[in-house]
C-alpha cells in the first residue's frame, strides 16, 4: 500500500494541531489522566464509546447543585428563575455551537433517545395525531425507510420499529468490503418511495467520514427526511446541520466531554412544531382539560417533566472547553493522531484493519481484528498494560457480520491523546499474538 | 505471576487452542448460550447414562475468547474424569459444581476453586478477579444449568 498524507476532514483547512505544551496543558484539565492502572499511568482510548470530563464539567455539573438547584420552567422564586436562565443558557450554547436558533435545539437523554424521539413523533403522526400540519410526515405501506448497513443499533432499531408499527419498509445502503459505504449502490436504493434517509455522520467501528455530500442531495431529490446520527462526528469536527442540509441530527453529551444522561436533538423548526410529541406529562402544555391537551411548540413539546438541568448545564461547559480549544484544531490535532495511528496499524502483521483506504477521511478512531485471538482476549493484554480500548461490536453487529468477525478491538482517541499513547497502543497491539502464541493466521 | 498471566493460564491457553469434548451429534439435547457483548457462543450437551441418573459425557460447540472457549473444554474434561474415576455425576452433584463454580468465579479473586474437585478447571481461578470476563468463563456452565433445569421439568 502507498502512504500518501492524507486529506484534511471536511471544514478543517489550515488549523494548526495543539503544541506540546497545549496538549499538557489539556491533560493536566482531565483528573482521571492522573489514574495508575497496573503500575501505569492510564492511556484512555475509548473516547469513542465515553469521552472523559474536564474538571470545568465536572465543576459546572456540581456548582448547580451547590448554589442554584431548582426545577425550571416553574415556580418564581429567585432560585427557580435562576435555574431556568441556566438551563436556557445552555440551549443556547448548544445552539450556537451547532449554528441553528434555540428552539431547534431539544435536549434528551442521550443520542438514542433523540432517535427514538424523532422515530415515535412520525409514528404518531402515521396514527393521525398532530392533525394537518403532521399530516405530510405520516408512514404508511408502500413508504420506505433508508439506512446504512454501518449504522449503530441506535440508528437501526428505532426504524425497523418504527416500520413495523407503520407498515413502511425499511431498506439499507449496503456497505463494501472494508465498511466502506457503498454510494454507487445508494442511487439503487433511495427513490421515490424514500420518506426517510437515516444515516451516521462518522461510523463509530471505521471512524469514516460517511459521503453524506452524495447521499443527502438523492434523499432531498425525492422529498425526503433526513436524519442524522452525529455521536462520533460532534466531538472532532464541526457539525452544522443546516450547511449539511439535514433535517434532524442527535448527539450525546458524555461523548463531547460533557455527563451522561444528556443528549441534543436538532430539528428544523418546522418540522418540530409540525410533529406530534413523543412523551407527555408536564411543561409541554397550554390548556389541559380532562379530555385533551394542547401543546406547546418546540422546543417544550419534546421536553415533557422536569428535564436533565444540571447536565445541560454541564454539556454547555463541555461545548465552551470544546470551541475555546477550537474545533478546527482539535481536528486537526486528531487529524494527525489518526493518520499516525492508521499508520502504524498498517505495518503491525497479522491484523485486519476495518475501513476503506488510509487516505478517506477518518476521525482518529480504527477497529482491528487480531487474526487468532479473539478481541475480548486481545483488549485484556492492553488492558493490563493501562490502556483502555473497546473490545466487542461495538453496537454494530450487522457490519461486524458484514466484514466477516463477531468483534473487534477499537482504538479511538480524544483531545488529550498524545503520539506516545498511541505508540503505546500500536505496540500492545503487535505484542497480542506473541502473548496468545499465535503465528501464523489460524483465526477460528 | 502478573493478573495476566494468572488469568491466561498454560492450562486455559492449550485448552481453547486443543479443546475437548469439542462436537455434538444429532439427537443431543443441547442449550445455546451466548454473550451478547463479545458475540461469545456455547452450545452444550449432557450426555446420560441410559437409566438417566448420570451424565457420562459433556459435549461442546462453540466460538469466542479464549476464556469462554477453555472454560467449556475444562468443564468437559472434568465430566468424564469423574465418570473414568466411577464417579460420574448426577443431576445435584452437577447443580453442586455449578454453584461452587459460579460462587468462586463471582468472589472476585476471594474463593478460589478447590482444585481437588474441580482439576485442571480450577485453572479459571484467575477469572474471577477480572470481573468483565466471569460471564465468558460461566458460560458452558450456564448451559449445563439450563439443561438441568430442563431435565427436572420434565420429571
Amino acid at each position: 500500500m502507498t502512504l500518501s498524507p492524507a486529506p484534511y476532514p471536511e471544514g478543517v483547512t489550515e488549523a494548526a494541531p495543539f503544541t506540546a505544551d497545549e496538549l499538557e496543558q489539556i491533560r493536566a484539565q482531565f483528573p482521571i489522566l492522573r489514574r495508575d492502572l497496573y503500575g501505569r499511568p492510564l492511556v484512555y482510548l475509548d473516547s469513542a464509546a465515553t469521552a472523559q470530563k474536564p474538571n470545568r464539567v465536572i465543576e459546572a455539573e456540581a456548582a448547580f447543585y451547590r448554589e442554584a438547584n431548582a426545577a425550571v420552567h416553574r415556580g418564581a422564586h429567585t432560585l427557580a428563575g435562576e435555574a431556568t436562565e441556566l438551563y436556557e443558557d445552555a440551549r443556547a450554547t448548544v445552539a450556537r455551537f451547532l449554528a441553528v436558533d434555540d428552539d431547534e435545539v431539544i435536549f434528551t437523554s442521550n443520542a438514542t433517545e433523540g432517535l427514538n424521539l424523532i422515530a415515535y413523533a412520525i409514528g404518531n403522526a402515521s396514527l393521525g395525531q398532530g392533525g394537518a400540519a403532521a399530516a405530510p410526515y405520516a408512514l404508511s405501506a408502500g413508504d420506505e425507510i433508508v439506512v446504512t448497513e454501518l449504522e449503530h443499533h441506535a440508528n437501526l432499531i428505532p426504524w425497523q420499529e418504527l416500520a413495523a408499527r407503520t407498515g413502511a419498509t425499511l431498506r439499507y445502503i449496503p456497505v463494501d468490503d472494508h465498511g466502506a459505504i457503498d454510494v454507487d449502490a445508494a442511487t439503487g436504493v433511495i427513490g421515490a418511495r424514500t420518506r426517510i434517509l437515516a444515516v451516521s455522520h462518522v461510523s463509530n467501528v471505521t471512524g469514516a467520514h460517511s459521503p453524506l455530500e452524495q447521499l443527502v442531495p438523492l434523499a432531498r431529490a425525492v422529498g425526503a427526511l433526513v436524519v442524522l446520527d452525529a455521536c462520533q462526528s460532534a466531538p472532532h469536527l464541526a457539525l452544522h446541520p443546516r450547511e449539511l442540509d439535514v433535517d434532524v441530527a442527535v448527539f450525546s453529551g458524555h461523548k463531547l466531554y460533557g455527563p451522561t444522561g444528556i443528549g441534543v436533538l436538532y430539528g428544523r423548526r418546522e418540522l418540530l412544531n409540525a410533529l406530534p410529541p413523543f412523551l407527555f406529562g408536564g411543561s409541554m402544555i397550554t390548556t389541559v382539560t380532562m379530555e385533551r391537551a394542547e401543546y406547546l411548540p418546540a422546543p417544550q413539546r419534546f421536553e415533557p417533566g422536569t428535564p436533565r438541568i444540571a447536565q445541560a448545564i454541564g454539556l454547555a461547559e463541555a461545548i465552551r472547553f470544546v470551541t475555546e480549544l477550537g474545533i478546527d484544531r482539535i481536528a486537526a490535532s486528531e487529524h494527525a493522531i489518526g493518520e499516525q495511528l492508521l499508520r502504524g496499524l498498517a505495518e503491525v502483521p497479522g491484523i485486519r484493519v476495518f475501513g476503506a483506504s488510509i487516505d478517506a477521511p477518518r476521525v482518529a478512531l480504527a477497529s482491528v481484528v487480531v487474526e487468532g485471538v479473539h478481541a475480548h482476549d486481545a483488549g485484556q493484554v492492553l488492558d493490563n498494560l493501562g490502556i483502555a480500548a473497546r473490545v466487542g461490536h461495538h453496537c454494530a453487529q450487522p457490519l461486524h457480520r458484514r466484514l466477516g468477525a463477531t468483534a473487534s478491538l477499537r482504538i479511538s482517541a480524544g483531545v488529550h491523546t498524545t503520539t506516545d499513547e498511541i505508540d503505546q497502543a500500536i505496540a500492545a497491539i503487535a505484542g497480542v499474538r506473541e502473548f496468545f502464541g499465535v503465528t501464523e493466521a489460524t483465526n477460528r | 505471576m502478573s493478573g495476566l498471566e494468572q488469568l491466561y493460564q498454560q492450562i486455559i491457553m492449550d485448552n481453547s487452542k486443543a479443546p475437548h469434548g469439542f462436537g455434538l451429534a444429532e439427537g443431543d439435547v443441547t442449550s445455546h448460550q451466548r454473550n451478547p457483548v463479545c458475540g461469545d457462543e456455547v452450545t452444550l450437551a449432557l450426555r446420560w447414562s441410559a437409566d438417566g441418573t448420570h451424565v457420562e459425557e459433556v459435549a461442546w460447540e462453540g466460538s469466542g475468547c479464549s476464556i469462554s472457549q477453555a472454560s467449556a473444554s475444562l468443564f468437559a474434561t472434568l465430566a468424564a474424569e469423574d465418570a473414568d474415576a466411577g464417579t460420574p455425576w448426577t443431576a445435584d452433584d452437577l447443580q453442586v459444581f455449578i454453584d461452587e463454580f459460579r460462587e468462586a468465579l463471582r468472589s472476585r479473586g476471594q474463593i478460589p476453586l478447590d482444585e481437588e474437585r474441580f482439576g485442571d478447571a480450577a485453572a479459571l481461578s484467575g477469572v474471577s478477579k477480572f470481573v468483565a470476563r466471569v460471564k465468558c468463563a460461566m458460560l458452558a456452565w450456564v448451559a449445563a444449568e439450563d439443561l438441568l433445569t430442563r431435565k427436572a421439568a420434565q420429571g
